[in-house]
């Protein structure tokens, strides 16, 4: 209907009386953010990556990302309509949960794999613990887990003996001799620590702008940033995680001997920092508690990857970490307007 | 110096949200607004007792006439706004929601004024029990909206010394205008107001609080602050500034205490339009029978901002701003944010009624509450002014887990809606939190019966 000037003739209330108004509790008028419109941004801010993994991991890569979304997409709406529950895949949440996933993993993988870890992160990562918003663990790395403790082997060195990957990936290093496990941080447990500080700063270049090792999502260590940046900048995430948990990291890698840089920049800290750890649901929900939170993260990666066999320890400290998420909400709650303390305990 | 220096460093950088301001009204003068055939005056427009009716139907009454009044301390009385014949003293609607006795009146059109309505003389020269008796005598309550009786506020307990009189003319909801149209046109008038509440409490200083997307509002204050010497604090344009609690942290970097009211820190908040009222009680000697409320929104014809009778019915103002355009969705009786949505256009305009929003179908927000659906996000943590946690309070509160709610300090809540405004699931977090206060309430009761029935076995 036109709108009439302000005045103007027309329609007078008394001809039009309204029928029937609405009445609700304040506020009376919403701002303009969803889920799905939140859950786009983290699409948006993971795109550069994805663009750019896809070209250097061509084919393979691409067949890992669509099998992985699938499968989280197509689980979520099943077992949706299996809990006679509104099936809610336009929020994107789902997505999310498979490209995740896809970005943690090796890129050459048979296909049904990727398409396993979608289902399973969805079906008991997320949809057995009550759907969105009440999930302990982070879906998409309950999905990795279980695919690296199944087929550890995929999951970690074989698909670097893959003559084909290799031929793509040399073309990014020339050191690819150097190479003796899935990522540079699999060589750290061979060499000795004097030469490890040397060697390091080799794999800057590489490590930030095009990283032949490890999984689809940690080609570029800039471009996660960039993705990360794009959540910062729109209000998306709390800058406390990926900071304290890099910094936390960095700090306790260096206090051990080892270069804070490649520590920062190896393996998959800062996709698990800035993607993974910043995960909504599965984080504390308190400024304190999100510290608290990352550095747990942080000592846990440091204390897996000096002393433990596993090639990667950001999955299980996130993991683990979800799994206090419940108690560091419980513990640390913000100082309410007008109360005294700095934290209130309950 | 000492207050507004200070501003810069501790202006409230916790929480708030932007809402598209939508202040078209700020630049349109303010207008008398209808004279109605009839009006409907409740008897209870205030926190506190509500009055008894001092006429019967068919008395003849006059403009400035008391037509209600109580013997409670906490009460404040009723005035007639138009000069006609009582019609009615009847239950009625009201703003709130429920019915209250009401006094209706039907004007003749004479607009005859009440002999008691004459300057009461210079209110410098007055003590302050003085000032609060005609304070009282006026039917001055808090125009921004919460309506408290003006004369309590102004008499603070022995021990606690008011040190500064805030002036609010923050005006931080959307749409509304009038308090920016006030202090634009009647600066002074307002400033004499606020001199007679400082002397009424022994206030030290005044600063006005003014946002800052109103530039001509600040230039003419400060123009006439040079002249009276008070100060102009400029504040941020940000979404709930104007609540009491967060303009006092932001002015004076005091937070009020859980549960305390701002004479703890040694302030007293009043809003640009009581200071006018008070103005206008001392120096013309009105009392409070009308105020100034922005009528706006894409669901009204005109926008403006218009001095309205009391208990002119809602349907005559918007009769007079031309009427409804489109399919009308809600009118709600205050700014967007925190205003009351209303089920007729039959209520009348009452002492706190700031403004007349009315929204169009598809603009207003309506859908019903569904189940409590929340991601996490953690937006309306970071988001509230009182640095609570909406969502666990939401969450319990759906829940009816109401012994849990008090741990969440769930009564420091100013129902400001930052919460609710932001979540992306929109969960209806400011009625959940409304609920969960009646529940907490309910349940504290239960359990001291309980705890005296036990006692006395």
């Amino acid at each position: 209907m036109p709108r009439e000037k302000p005045g103007g003739k027309g329609s007078k209330g008394k001809d039009r009386k309204p029928e029937l108004l609405h009445i609700g509790v304040s506020p009376h008028v919403r701002g303009r953010n969803t889920t799905t419109s939140i859950m786009g941004w983290v699409i948006v801010a993971l795109l550069p990556l994805t663009a750019y993994s896809i070209y250097i991991g061509g084919l393979s890569t691409v067949v890992v990302i669509l099998m992985s979304v699938t499968g989280a997409v197509v689980t979520e709406a099943a077992i949706q309509r299996m809990r006679h529950v509104k099936v809610s895949i336009g929020d994107l949440s789902a997505v999310v949960t498979g490209l995740l996933l896809a970005l943690t993993l090796p890129p050459e993988l048979p296909f049904w794999m990727p398409l396993a870890g979608g289902v399973v992160a969805i079906a008991l990562g997320k949809q057995v613990f009550g759907g969105l918003g009440h999930n302990i663990f982070n879906p998409a790395l309950v999905g990795r887990a279980v695919l690296f403790i199944s087929y550890s082997k995929y999951m970690s060195t074989s698909w670097l003996t893959d003559p084909r990957a290799l031929m793509v990936k040399t073309q990014a290093i020339e050191s690819i001799n150097a190479v003796t496990g899935a990522t540079p941080l699999a060589t750290m447990g061979h060499v000795r620590e004097g030469e490890l500080t040397i060697q390091a700063s080799r794999y800057y270049g590489p490590l930030l702008f095009g990283n032949p090792w490890g999984c689809i999502g940690e080609v570029s260590a800039i471009l996660i940033v960039v993705g990360l940046v794009v959540l910062l900048i729109k209000g998306l995430v709390d800058w406390r995680i990926p900071v304290g948990y890099v910094g936390t990291v960095m700090l306790l890698s260096w206090a051990l001997g080892m270069d804070p840089l490649f520590a920062m920049l190896s393996g998959g800290l800062l996709l698990g920092a800035c993607f993974m750890a910043t995960d909504y649901v599965t984080n504390p929900m308190t400024p304190w508690g999100k510290l608290v939170f990352s550095v747990g993260c942080g000592c846990i990666t440091v204390v897996l990857r000096f002393y433990s066999n596993l090639p990667e320890g950001v999955m299980f400290a996130i993991l683990v970490m979800n799994g206090f998420t419940p108690l560091i909400d419980r513990y640390l709650r913000p100082r309410a307007f007008g109360h005294k303390g700095l934290v209130k305990q309950v | 110096m000492g207050w507004v220096r200070n501003l810069q460093r501790e202006l409230f950088t916790k929480g708030g949200v932007h809402p598209p301001s939508n202040k078209i009204a700020a630049t349109m003068k303010i207008f008398p607004g209808p004279y109605p055939e009839t009006v409907v005056i409740p008897l209870s427009q205030h926190i506190g007792a509500p009055c008894e009716p001092l006429v019967e139907i068919h008395d003849r009454v006059l403009i400035g006439q008391k037509i209600g009044d109580s013997e409670a301390y906490v009460s404040a009385p009723v005035h007639s706004s138009v000069s006609g014949e009582v019609t009615g003293i009847i239950e009625y609607h009201h703003p709130t929601g429920v019915e209250v006795l009401s006094v209706q009146i039907l004007s003749d059109g004479m607009n005859e004024v009440h002999p008691s309505v004459e300057p009461l003389g210079d209110p410098m020269e007055m003590t302050p029990q003085e000032i609060r008796k005609h304070i009282r005598r006026g039917g001055i309550v808090g125009l921004g909206g919460a309506t408290f009786p003006t004369h309590v506020k102004l008499a603070p307990p022995e021990d606690k010394q008011i040190e500064l009189v805030i002036i609010n003319g923050a005006e931080c909801e959307p749409y509304l205008t009038g308090d920016h149209r006030m202090m634009v046109e009647r600066g002074e008038d307002i400033i004499e107001g606020a001199r007679v509440i400082q002397r009424a409490v022994g206030a030290e200083r005044i600063v006005v609080a003014i946002e800052r997307n109103k530039p001509d509002a600040i230039s003419v204050m400060k123009e006439i602050g040079d002249e009276y010497g008070f100060e102009v604090a400029v504040l941020p344009a940000r979404y709930p500034m104007g609540a009491e609690k967060t303009l006092i942290k932001g002015i004076t970097g005091r937070e009020v205490p859980s549960g305390g009211l701002p004479m703890d820190v040694g302030v007293l908040v009043d809003n640009v339009g009581t200071a006018a009222a008070i103005y206008d009680l001392f120096y013309e000697g009105m009392p409070l029978v009308d105020r100034v409320l922005t009528v706006a929104g894409d669901g009204v014809a005109g926008h403006a901002n218009l001095r309205i009778k009391v208990g002119t019915l809602v349907r005559d103002v918007i009769d007079f701003c031309g009427g409804l355009v489109g399919e009308p969705g809600k009118v709600i009786l205050g700014g967007p944010m925190m205003g009351l949505a209303q089920y007729s256009t039959s209520v009348p305009v009452i002492k706190g009624t700031s403004g007349i929003v009315v929204l169009r179908g598809e603009t207003v927000w309506k859908r019903e509450p569904g189940h409590f659906v929340c991601i996490r996000c953690v937006l309306c943590v970071r988001r509230c002014p009182m640095n609570l946690m909406p969502y666990l309070i939401g969450s319990y509160s759906d829940a009816g887990m109401w012994e849990e709610l008090e741990t969440l300090n769930i009564n420091d809540c100013v129902e400001c809606g930052c919460c609710a405004y932001k979540c992306p699931t929109k969960n209806p977090l400011v009625q959940l939190i409304k609920v969960g206060k009646e529940g907490m309430a309910r349940q504290q009761k239960k359990m001291e019966e309980l705890t005296e029935a036990l006692d006395k076995e």
